[in-house]
């Protein structure tokens, strides 16, 4: 059983449960003070031991179930497990010991062990040996989908294929209705192991298939993603705003040990007549970072600013103030539309309030000063997410520059390469002189490193 | 064997804590069988009002053990959390004991010898006599054991979490002046939390995570019949139906079981018999604690009463 729960936390770090070594000696305990007769309590054991939060707790009773549906050695073949830990030999064995048994009286002496073990139509001791090859074969190694194929063979091989082979041959020539029925039990053979090794997969490569698969999106330029990975990034983008509130949300006060803070120490110490027993020193409160951000939502651009929003709009515990507008041909603030409303919703209601339309920064810079400039404080950082390409309208860089003086940072995230700035109707250099940081951000790599930077100059 | 002596002992657990009138679901009865068991912390998460606090008295009560309370918040410290020394003592002490010590020192003939002989008294005004122990160390010097509650973990502020670490981990806690002290008894410790932050992987991993969601309905029946042996068995499942039918509803705060419990007070007073809209839009505010969340579940008040009583009929 031991072997069997190494192979579980295996099996829920695949699932994404941070099981470290403490942990599985917890848990370990725990399921030797509970035992294992009732499924129910085992669980609840190891979802109190191992998970840790209510998110770990979903994902590791699903993989719980998963884990404990996959066709189980029977009860004494697992002791024997315990006791000889030489597994394949030791348990292929006593399996073909007593698929031989049961088929002594029959006239199949000469076959193979499988040979025999299939005829005799023992499921447990099919289901048994299964799992004892798939242990040679190291099934729990198992990382993509395309090994499915090797690790099929792998298992057949350890479980004697090439001898029931030559069985089948012979058995061609001396007994065909035997080998008919022969052939017809290995494709189930095959098949089981085929699930088995399916299983295996989805226990063991999850957490290696997930990474892999997020390290594509993380650098997929987000302006081209397919529709049905849209989801996908906003789980990723999810996880992004997670990582950066944990690194952000430290408190905010921070004591400046050295400054003595003379008024309270003499407060705290009025008792003993102003000794300074107790002192008090000096705290800095560091500002919550305001954030005003500018989202072109045109055409291309649109999906990025989604993302963007989605991104910043899920910061609440680290910047709680953040103003949102979005523009194309003319500006809007849509805070409060991102506040109470799903993400899809949010979305699709702003593109049909400002969205699709030819892009016009300077009316938009306009519409922005007319009505929102009070918005900016000297503690806010003014981000502006667009390309910058104003279809050669006037693109009133003397606002901008106003905005900048007006405000603590001012940041410029462009989807487009460096490359093609200032090319075609691009008015990146022009606003470029008046903005604090200009960077690149296509990808959800790009938006989480320029996300987390302006977050960091408040801390 | 031992699993079928395991499954009497959470057995033991639920009746135990039954008998306080807590009624524990089976998981919560496994957490607190196996805290005792492998001698470790739980963390008890959950929406307010589902009974995190009340699961410890009711340990403490059902074990006849003292329960040591203490409630954190933004700024809790070392000295309010786990010893300090009483200056004002050791002030009265020194100006008391002024003569005696003049007495002591009076054969030396240098500043040089006189701190010699003080050195000998040793440190008396740094010993035991002069450390006021705040509620973690009087947990660790209890005798017989207690129930530690350190509640609303989430509130205080991250440096006290590692704080915590060494009591949590070893039941002891190391004092600069004294040394380290351990335990006598380790206590049963239940941290809670309203996850408004997320704890630290060091905090979680010393302790079993146990959530605690709302109950089921027959669950919450049961918690009911409990705390308010007056109310009548319709009026009960009608109730705990609605308030099930309420939760389904997006509101800023979902009526927990305290609520429930509140409000089972209240009907029973008001003597009602059945559910009828007439008083649950008296009482709706017993239910919900924000003007936006009445509003929003008064309109639906007729059919959550209709479809409370009719699953009733088939229930």
């Amino acid at each position: 059983m031991r072997q069997n729960l190494h192979r579980f936390f295996r099996a829920a770090r695949g699932a994404g449960v941070h099981v470290s070594p403490a942990e599985s000696i917890d848990a370990m305990r725990a399921v030797a003070q509970v035992g294992l007769t009732d499924r129910a309590i085992l669980r609840d054991a190891l979802l109190l031991t191992l998970a840790k939060s209510q998110d770990e707790k979903l994902a590791l009773g699903d993989c719980f179930d998963l884990f404990f549906s996959q066709p189980e050695p029977p009860q004494d073949q697992a002791e024997a497990n315990d006791n000889d830990e030489a597994s394949q030999d030791a348990d292929q064995s006593p399996s073909s010991g007593s698929a031989s048994e049961a088929g002594g009286g029959q006239p199949q002496e000469g076959l193979g062990p499988l040979a025999q073990m299939l005829l005799s139509q023992d499921r447990n001791a099919i289901q048994a040996a299964i799992a004892s090859a798939s242990g040679a074969a190291s099934l729990s190694d198992i990382r993509y989908s395309t090994q499915r194929g090797i690790f099929s063979s792998r298992i057949l091989d350890a479980m004697g294929l090439q001898r029931l082979r030559d069985d089948l041959d012979e058995l061609t020539a001396t007994n065909p209705a035997l080998a008919e029925r022969l052939r017809a039990a290995l494709d189930a053979l095959r098949e089981a192991v085929r699930d088995t090794v399916s299983q295996g997969l989805a226990l063991y490569a999850r957490e290696e298939a997930e990474n892999l698969r997020n390290e594509i999106l993380r650098n997929a330029p987000l302006a081209r993603i397919e529709r049905r990975q849209v989801a996908e990034m906003r789980v990723l983008i999810r996880q992004i705003a997670r990582r950066l509130r944990e690194r952000y949300s430290k408190p905010r006060k921070r004591q400046r040990r050295g400054h003595l803070d003379v008024r309270r120490t003499l407060r705290r110490n009025a008792a003993w007549g102003g000794i300074p027993f107790l002192t008090a020193w000096k705290r800095k409160h560091r500002d919550k970072p305001k954030i005003v951000a500018l989202c072109d939502v045109s055409g291309s651009v649109a999906q990025v600013s989604d993302f963007f929003l989605l991104l910043i709009h899920s910061l609440h515990e680290v910047v709680d103030d953040v103003r949102s507008f979005a523009f194309s041909s003319h500006l809007i603030e849509v805070s409060e539309i991102l506040e109470k409303k799903s993400p899809e919703e949010a979305m699709a209601e702003i593109m049909s309030k400002v969205g699709f339309g030819s892009s016009d920064y300077g009316s938009s810079l306009v519409d922005f000063e007319k009505d929102f400039m009070s918005a900016l404080t000297p503690q806010t950082t003014v981000i502006v997410l667009g390309d910058a390409r104003s279809n050669n309208l006037d693109p009133r860089a003397d606002i901008l520059r106003r905005i900048s003086e007006r405000s603590k940072r001012l940041v410029w995230l462009n989807p487009e390469g460096r490359l093609a700035w200032g090319f075609g109707d691009s008015e990146m250099p022009r606003y470029a002189t008046f903005c604090s940081v200009v960077r690149q951000c296509a990808t959800a790599q790009q938006l989480e490193r320029a996300v987390s930077d302006i977050v960091a100059t408040y801390q | 064997m031992a699993d079928q002596k395991a499954s009497t002992s959470i057995e033991a657990v639920e009746s135990g804590l039954a008998a306080q009138g807590y009624i524990a679901s089976r998981q919560i009865a496994t957490a607190v069988y196996l805290s005792q068991q492998i001698e470790k912390p739980i963390l008890v998460e959950g929406p307010a009002g589902v009974g995190k606090t009340e699961l410890a008295k009711a340990i403490a009560a059902w074990r006849g053990k003292k329960m040591i309370r203490l409630q954190c918040y933004e700024g809790l410290d070392e000295a309010k959390a786990l010893y300090e020394w009483k200056y004002a003592k050791q002030l009265l002490y020194t100006q008391i004991l002024k003569d005696k010590l003049g007495e002591v020192l009076g054969g030396a003939q240098t500043l040089h010898a006189a701190l010699d002989q003080l050195h000998d008294f040793g440190d008396v005004f740094f010993s035991k006599e002069f450390v006021e122990p705040r509620p973690l160390l009087q947990a660790l010097e209890q005798p017989g054991g207690c129930v530690l509650l350190i509640d609303e973990i989430d509130k205080s502020d991250a440096e006290f979490e590692s704080l915590l670490l060494e009591i949590l981990s070893d039941f002891q806690v190391t004092i600069p002046e004294l040394g380290t002290v351990s335990a006598i008894t380790p206590p049963t410790v239940i941290l809670t939390s309203n996850s408004e932050r997320d704890l630290g992987d060091a905090l979680k991993r010393r302790c079993l995570h146990l959530h605690i969601g709302f109950p089921e309905q027959r669950l919450e029946e049961r918690i009911v019949e409990s705390r308010v042996p007056g109310i009548s068995q319709t009026l009960r499942r009608q109730m705990v139906g609605f308030i099930h039918e309420i939760r389904s509803l997006d509101l800023k705060k979902l009526p927990s079981v305290s609520e429930s419990i509140d409000w089972a007070r209240v009907l029973v007073l008001l003597q009602a018999t059945e559910l009828d809209t007439e008083i649950v839009k008296d009482t709706l505010n017993v239910l919900l604690k924000y003007e936006a969340d009445i509003e929003a579940a008064s309109p639906q008040v007729t059919t959550f009463i209709a479809k409370a009583a009719r699953s009733n009929v088939f229930g």
